[in-house]
């Protein structure tokens, strides 16, 4: 396949080298004329790489995005000709999620504050659970309510869908765990009993390391965390170890278990027999939130853009591992951890029990931290009406968004990783495209 | 006790045989005397003390309470309470701004106030809503003020309200002056009672938009009674239903 490059007026070329995010370089160095942009760069890379489908990319010359041609970036910035200039290439998905203009519906139907939210891995149902102690399965379709489940005792916390889609758990705040069937709004069982407090996260195992989906892992209040077998209704093995609450909780693409408590430290848990493996020190206050870089795989399992339907679980299985294998790469998974001292540890725990980047930069505690769907990006939502964006593989800092007036409790990244979107005290929802730092304010929810 | 003679004398002579009875009774009739003391004493004396002893009592029944809490083992509480919250912000205490500026402003009255704390009651009954506005005199609003080599001139007029007069304010030439607004009784700042979430905050004033006693008095910035003036409320970060931030806003002057 032919590369067209155009000629310029002068001639005038600038040496450049193509590198992936993780830093091999793709081809040679080569002269490029100046008025190439970051269309031909495409084609460029398309060519080398040998792709069938002309994949998207954009390009990062450290760590700016190059929207202009090149001539107009060197110009602005003044990089001296005599140096190779390194051009960082990252896919970006296919498909493009328009930003979201106006409130498509309000589904009236909870008496009390919706404490949580989720979609299923396939994107076809949401359910939610509130502080009037139902969960409630909507349809995005006609925008009505679909079940009302009741049967918890106390407020609804947490709801966590399997990555299946077969199953859903909600966690309340008597510390009971009830299972529901997603297809009839009935509940599956017995509640699950066995916590003493309440229900601070809950975590499917996923589907590439075990499919069907039978175990879940639930954090609590009290300080453990305990892992359940959804067919055998019962748990099968308690992680106590922390001691303090335990606030977030998630498993690994390994096979392995992270639990984040507020007695500082992130405790990594083997999952056969609950042993615990390697224990991240380093936060000096409670860990509010941890992140994985392939969480969104983890969660969705097989289902994608394509919106394909699985008839069995060896199916599920398989795509799901190559998913995720795609995703993962050669590099470890990464682990994002925010804290209440002000400060992200960016950990890699495969390798090393020592955190690999401190990420500094927030005036309050930081309440969430994300990761982009694809992996490059993390986000994190501070009490100091604050979101910063970081790079996802080396922990540097990239932006920050200020445009809330109160602390910024949630946020979430768009399925195609190009919007960010965060929720605030100040009753606001914002919307961000990744790309540049202006971005329109819009929406305001009373009461969440 | 100055020195330590009283000490000394004790440990060499040791105490009165009848040193701890004498003591003993004495702090058991202290109790009758305190009560009719209490029910003896008129005026101000007797109404700082019913009030001393209503703070006492509120406070034994408090901690009495509290200890008959401990004693009976309770589980895990059953109801479903109001203000649910979703679980980062469990645990969290989650004073609003509001609530601690209005804390730490009651605490440092409290502090001030204590010891000029008498129990005169109340003129003007808050929750009442009834701001009957009864329009003020101008001999009430104003007063006179002589001029003139003789003093007999007698076109000036001195405000005895409050008054806002806005940043940039520069009087007019004093000879012609009609009005005077004392800086004494000018303010920049005002308290303002949120109604629902039940706290005062002191806040910048913008200008005065309306006095009900009529327009002259709106341009002179005169604030009494019912008079409506634009506050700065940037500090409370609210926003409105659209999404903008709030920067102002408009109460109701209920006590100038």
């Amino acid at each position: 396949m032919e590369v067209e490059t155009e000629q310029g007026e002068t001639g005038k070329s600038v040496m450049c080298v193509l590198t992936d995010p993780e830093g091999t370089t793709l081809g040679g160095t080569m002269y490029l004329p100046q008025n190439v942009g970051p269309i031909q760069l495409q084609q460029i890379v398309n060519t080398l790489l040998k792709n069938e489908e002309k994949l998207p990319y954009a390009f990062y010359i450290s760590n700016q995005e190059l929207l202009v041609p090149l001539g107009n970036y060197l110009e602005k910035n003044k990089v001296s000709m005599e140096k190779t200039l390194s051009i960082v290439y990252q896919p970006q998905a296919v498909f493009r999620i328009r930003p979201v203009n106006r409130c498509s519906a309000t589904i009236a139907g909870h008496t009390e504050a919706v404490l949580s939210v989720a979609f299923s891995p396939d994107g076809r149902q949401l359910a939610s659970g509130s502080g009037d102690t139902t969960v409630r399965l909507w349809d995005l379709n006609t925008q009505t309510p679909m079940f009302t489940c009741t049967g918890h005792k106390n407020w609804v916390l947490c709801i966590a869908w399997s990555p299946d889609g077969k199953h859903l758990v909600s966690g309340s705040k008597s510390g009971e765990l009830q299972c529901w069937d997603p297809q009839t709004g009935k509940p599956a069982g017995n509640p699950l009993t066995g916590h003493k407090k309440w229900i601070t996260g809950i975590s499917w195992e996923p589907v590439h390391l075990n499919a069907p989906c039978r175990r879940f892992v639930s954090a609590s209040k009290d300080g453990d965390a305990r892992i359940w077998d959804i067919s055998l209704k019962k748990c099968v093995i308690c992680l106590s170890g922390h001691t303090l609450a335990v606030t977030c909780v998630k498993w690994g693409g390994d096979g392995v278990i992270y639990t984040g408590s507020q007695d500082c430290t992130i405790k990594v848990w083997e999952t056969s027999q609950g042993k615990l493996i390697r224990e991240l020190k380093g936060h000096g206050h409670w860990v509010n939130s941890l992140a994985l870089s392939t969480e969104y795989i983890l969660r969705t399992g097989a289902f994608d853009h394509t919106g394909k339907q699985y008839s069995s679980p060896e199916e599920m299985k398989k795509v799901a591992l190559e998913r995720y294998n795609k995703m993962k790469g050669n590099a470890p998974e990464r682990l994002v951890s925010g804290s209440d001292d002000f400060t992200m540890f960016l950990w890699e725990p495969a390798v090393s029990k020592h955190h690999k980047v401190r990420m500094t930069g927030h005036q309050q505690l930081v309440n969430h931290v994300y990761f982009s769907p694809d992996g490059q990006w993390v986000a994190s939502a501070s009490f100091d009406k604050s979101v910063k964006l970081w790079n996802g593989t080396t922990g540097e800092f990239v932006a920050a968004f200020r445009g809330h007036v109160g602390p910024v409790y949630q946020i979430s990244w768009s399925a195609d990783s190009r919007l960010l979107l965060s929720g605030s005290k100040d009753s606001t929802l914002k919307v961000t495209p990744r790309n540049f730092i202006s971005f329109a304010p819009f929406l305001a929810f009373k009461d969440n | 006790p100055q020195g330590d003679y009283i000490e000394l004398h004790r440990k060499r002579h040791g105490y009165r045989h009848d040193f701890f009875e004498k003591k003993r009774k004495k702090e058991a009739r202290q109790v009758h005397e305190r009560s009719a003391k209490a029910q003896k004493a008129l005026g101000i004396k007797g109404k700082m003390i019913a009030k001393k002893n209503y703070a006492e009592k509120a406070l034994m029944k408090k901690t009495l309470a509290m200890h008959e809490e401990s004693s009976t083992r309770r589980k895990v509480d059953d109801e479903v309470q109001d203000g649910a919250i979703p679980a980062y912000l469990m645990d969290r205490e989650n004073t609003t701004r509001a609530k601690v500026l209005s804390n730490t402003i009651k605490q440092k009255r409290k502090e001030k106030a204590g010891k000029w704390e008498v129990p005169i009651p109340k003129l003007f009954d808050f929750l009442s809503f009834d701001l009957q506005v009864r329009p003020v005199a101008e001999d009430e609003m104003f007063k006179v003020i002589r001029s003139g080599k003789r003093k007999t001139k007698q076109w000036k007029r001195m405000v005895t309200k409050c008054t806002f007069v806005g940043p940039g304010f520069t009087r007019k030439p004093p000879k012609y002056e009609r009005f005077i607004r004392p800086s004494g009784l000018r303010f920049t700042k005002a308290h303002v009672t949120h109604p629902e979430l039940k706290c005062t905050f002191n806040l910048d004033i913008i200008e005065v938009k309306k006095n009900p006693n009529g327009p002259m008095y709106t341009s002179l910035g005169v604030m009494t009674k019912g008079t409506i003036i634009e506050v700065n409320v940037s500090e409370l970060g609210l926003v409105t239903p659209a999404g903008k931030v709030v920067w102002g806003k408009d109460p109701l002057t209920i006590q100038a």
